[in-house]
């Protein structure tokens, strides 16, 4: 943000001091930097005078001081600080509001990358196997059960929801292929108290936590059932009850919003913490940059889950960004982060389950950057293979399939067979063309849905307008669809 | 014939809102006085001590004690937890402001000047604005944004646009522009316990400004209702509708046309969105003559659309053209005496009320 003029005397007279402090500290920088590398920009208080800290600078005069004045860090720290530059023991350092900084002679540019890419943490190797010595959560057969059951609903769904597009039953899908474990294993690792602000490809999270297939279809359909009222293009899910909010389609809006509910649950003292996705496209937005910082400042309790797919609809993340991922933006913005194996479910359960406990329990911000692969389209709306080989589509659909390989993980536990995944498999089917046969037969949303909840009470002017509307309608039925109730 | 029928009808519907404008407070009682700054802050005060739930965040609110002194004392009173002083990244305490808000709590988000929100007016129109229509009532947003809006003195064209036109025109927002100190008072606090997010436009002009102010509006209970306009002044030759600053312009115009035998009637809008349009056509079709005021531009401006609902619902009665008296069509210049022609003045008021009432030769015939 620019600076902004203030024209009343008052807020002059406030401003004066710092004004007044930073010409000066223009004046002197040359001869810190000359004479010394000891440097120190003592803190004070409003209150306090900025006359009796130069005198007590000067009383040291075998050193130079620079001087800069700020309201914000007034504190017993600062004062401690300011003490000891006139001990003077250290010359090599400065006490810097908010953090030391080491002098040095050298001049060095810090590198555009790290010497080594961040590591990416797994579990499983490609093949379902315990990678040895893996530092990892245990899972329970049941958990392991759930999750890979979920996992297989969620790619049932898309496969079938996609085919219902196709045929034109719905105007949009999206999938989420070849994210499944990411969906699924940060779910688990949660508990039913954490909100969710989700992009749009994580429709899992809603699994795990009880939303119907019927209730998908509902919202896909946009009948009467849905709990959007058909007010938003298909997959854009929200239910309060599974504490999901709302899709937003406008990319990363939701993070920001995460890390201002995760302040809220801080200042009611929840157990709690917030849970915010986005894809590596949306790390470009303002709103990611935002987000982090305030994260870090207001150390609210929230877990930001990037879903490094390689593509933003067709932009490759080299045309993205030219960091080494996501996760060493973290660093750069006070937030302990992680690189974790997307498509290993054991991997991205543990490191979410971790990260949950550091934010509720330290109130602390954990960005988790997962690396997988968008094996579908972008959406309904894209064809990926005009822009990406279709060879390497295959290879991550079929070599790196993240439901596979936790499958194999399930089995080599004994705890799943060839029996229970036809069985399995053939239920989710049949559940779900039940579900959009029943979802098509609903009738659409009232017409007096179209007018409520723009306001919390219904305005003089939407009344009127709903009361045109409805005469329209009676005086020509026939241009009007017949399947929604007026 | 079907225009005279739909003006009965609707002349009838009118009558019904009158009981409104008897609303009309009376200044005569009250002695003691107020100023704009101090009207807004202990509305603040007095709904963050009300409900736990209300804070106040952005840009030095707390230890600076706000750009304009407007927070003063509360974060002494009620803690840097709830008097939150933010990073200077506009879109991030919107977001944040949203955030909270969709969990639950009803934050209070300063912008230094209105101008700055331009940087965080995704977070405004399509997260706060349509959130609770888009998850069908799962998600309400109950935040304000204030700060002051339009324009200051000297201060150039990225700090002084009125932004009431720009807000007021998206649903599911409210926009309240508040005039005096039992304005500033009764509107804040009715933002701060309305459900919707509401847009609360100050002026930076006025809060310096005392006004006299009554027991009533001092009582911690006073609330404003939103989306009714005010009669500041009855009148019966011509209809002079303002909001914040141009409220003072209109009735010192009031004043001058007095003297020539004009009785002004001066309406302070209060609130832009939702539009208290009975209000003004019931006052047109008494005047039969309007003048709007604004000190936004003039194309797609308030000015525009309450000329419209008055065409489209009092055609009628109009037995002058109404006259749009608003910002001139360029950002605003820096230097003073270029400011002074691009905003609104007492005599651009005067003279349009005159040319509405046939007291002056029209532009046309005089050039």
């Amino acid at each position: 943000m620019a600076f902004y003029l203030k024209n009343s005397r008052n807020i002059i007279n406030n401003l004066k001091s710092k004004v007044g402090l930073s010409s000066l500290m223009k004046q002197h920088s040359c001869s810190c930097l000359n004479h010394n590398n000891y440097c120190r920009f003592p803190a004070s208080t409003a209150t306090s005078p900025f006359a009796p800290q130069l005198n007590n600078l000067d009383l040291n005069s075998h050193k130079r001081g620079c001087l800069f004045m700020s309201q914000r860090f007034e504190s017993t720290i600062a004062e401690k600080q300011f003490a000891s530059v006139q001990n003077g023991e250290d010359n090599q350092a400065l006490d810097f509001p908010g953090g030391k900084i080491i002098f040095s002679p050298d001049m060095r540019f810090l590198s555009e990358s790290p010497s080594a890419h961040t590591y990416c943490f797994r579990v499983l190797d490609d093949n379902g196997q315990l990678i040895k010595q893996s530092n990892y959560i245990q899972v329970s057969e049941e958990i392991a059960v759930k999750m890979y059951s979920d996992m297989v609903t969620l790619q049932t769904m898309d496969t079938i929801f996609y085919e219902a597009q196709r045929q034109g039953r719905i105007s949009f899908y999206v999938t989420t292929i070849g994210e499944e474990a990411i969906n699924i294993a940060s779910a688990a690792a949660l508990t039913s108290d954490d909100f969710v602000f989700p992009q749009y490809r994580e429709p899992g999270v809603l699994i795990w936590r009880g939303f119907t297939l019927q209730e998908f279809a509902n919202q896909c359909f946009g009948n009467r059932a849905d709990y959007g009222k058909g007010r938003q293009m298909p997959i854009h899910y929200g239910s309060n009850k599974h504490k999901y909010f709302t899709v937003s389609s406008t990319i990363a809006t939701q993070i920001p919003h995460a890390v201002g509910a995760a302040y809220s649950l801080k200042m009611d003292k929840k157990d709690a913490c917030v849970v915010t996705y986005f894809g590596d496209g949306g790390t470009s937005e303002g709103d990611f940059h935002a987000a982090l910082n305030f994260a870090a400042v207001t150390e609210a309790p929230v877990i930001f889950i990037c879903r490094n797919n390689g593509w933003a609809i067709s932009t490759p993340t080299s045309d993205q960004f030219r960091s080494d991922g996501i996760a060493v933006r973290g660093q750069a913005y006070g937030v302990q982060s992680i690189r974790v194996d997307g498509n290993d479910a054991l991997a991205m359960y543990s490191a979410v389950h971790t990260a949950r406990k550091m934010a509720v329990n330290e109130h602390r911000p954990i960005l988790i950057e997962a690396v997988t692969y968008r094996v579908g389209h972008h959406s309904t709306s894209d064809d990926s293979t005009k822009y990406r080989p279709a060879e390497e589509i295959e290879w991550w659909r079929m070599a790196r399939d993240p439901v596979t390989r936790f499958r194999k993980w399930v089995e080599s536990n004994g705890w799943w067979s060839s029996e229970a995944e036809t069985q399995l498999r053939s239920s989710i089917r049949n559940q779900l063309l039940h579900a959009i046969q029943m979802a098509e037969k609903v009738e659409k949303p009232p017409v007096e849905e179209l007018f409520t909840d723009v306001y919390d009470d219904l305005p003089s002017n939407l009344r009127e307008q709903e009361k045109l509307l409805r005469e329209t309608i009676s005086r020509h039925p026939q241009d009007f669809p017949a399947d929604v109730p007026h | 014939m079907l225009g005279i029928v739909r003006q009965k009808v609707l002349g009838q519907s009118l009558q019904k809102v009158r009981p409104g404008v008897s609303l009309l407070r009376s200044y005569s009682s009250a002695a003691k006085q107020m100023t704009v700054r101090e009207a807004l802050n202990s509305a603040l005060d007095e709904e963050m001590s009300a409900d736990p739930k209300v804070f106040l965040m952005g840009e030095e609110v707390g230890e600076y004690q706000g750009a304009y002194k407007i927070s003063k004392g509360l974060l002494e009173k009620y803690g840097p937890e709830r008097v939150l002083d933010t990073p200077i990244t506009e879109a991030g305490f919107t977001g944040i402001g949203v955030g909270a808000a969709y969990y639950g709590l009803k934050p209070v988000v300063e912008f230094m000047t209105f101008n700055f929100s331009m940087q965080a007016i995704d977070h405004i129109i399509n997260s706060a604005a349509k959130s609770n229509y888009m998850s069908a009532g799962q998600i309400s947003v109950p935040i304000v944004f204030r700060g002051p809006n339009g324009a200051a003195a000297g201060v150039g064209a990225q700090h002084s646009q009125c932004y009431a036109a720009w807000y007021a025109s998206c649903p599911g927002l409210k926009v309240l522009t508040p005039y005096n100190s039992e304005d500033a008072r009764g509107l804040l606090k009715a933002a701060i316990r309305d459900p919707d997010p509401v847009i609360f436009l100050e002026n930076e002009l006025l809060y310096g400004e005392s006004f006299p102010v009554s027991d009533e509006v001092l009582d911690s209970s006073f609330c404003l209702p939103i989306g009714k306009a005010k009669i500041e002044r009855e009148g019966k030759d011509v209809t002079i509708s303002a909001f914040s600053k141009m409220v003072g312009h209109a009735l010192k115009a009031a004043e001058i046309l007095e003297k020539d035998g004009i009785d002004a009637e001066v309406i302070n809008l209060r609130s832009i969105r939702p539009l208290d349009r009975s209000t003004i056509n019931t006052s047109v079709r008494k005047t039969n003559r309007l003048i709007t005021v604004e000190e936004g531009f003039p194309q797609h401006g308030v000015g525009a659309e309450i000329c419209a609902s008055v065409v489209e619902e009092s055609f009628g009665y109009l037995d002058a053209p109404v006259e749009r008296v608003a910002g001139a069509d360029v950002p605003m210049p820096y230097a003073a005496n270029l400011e002074r022609m691009a905003v609104p003045q007492v005599e651009d008021i005067v003279r349009a009320a005159k040319r509405a009432c046939y007291r002056s030769v029209p532009l046309a015939a005089a050039a």
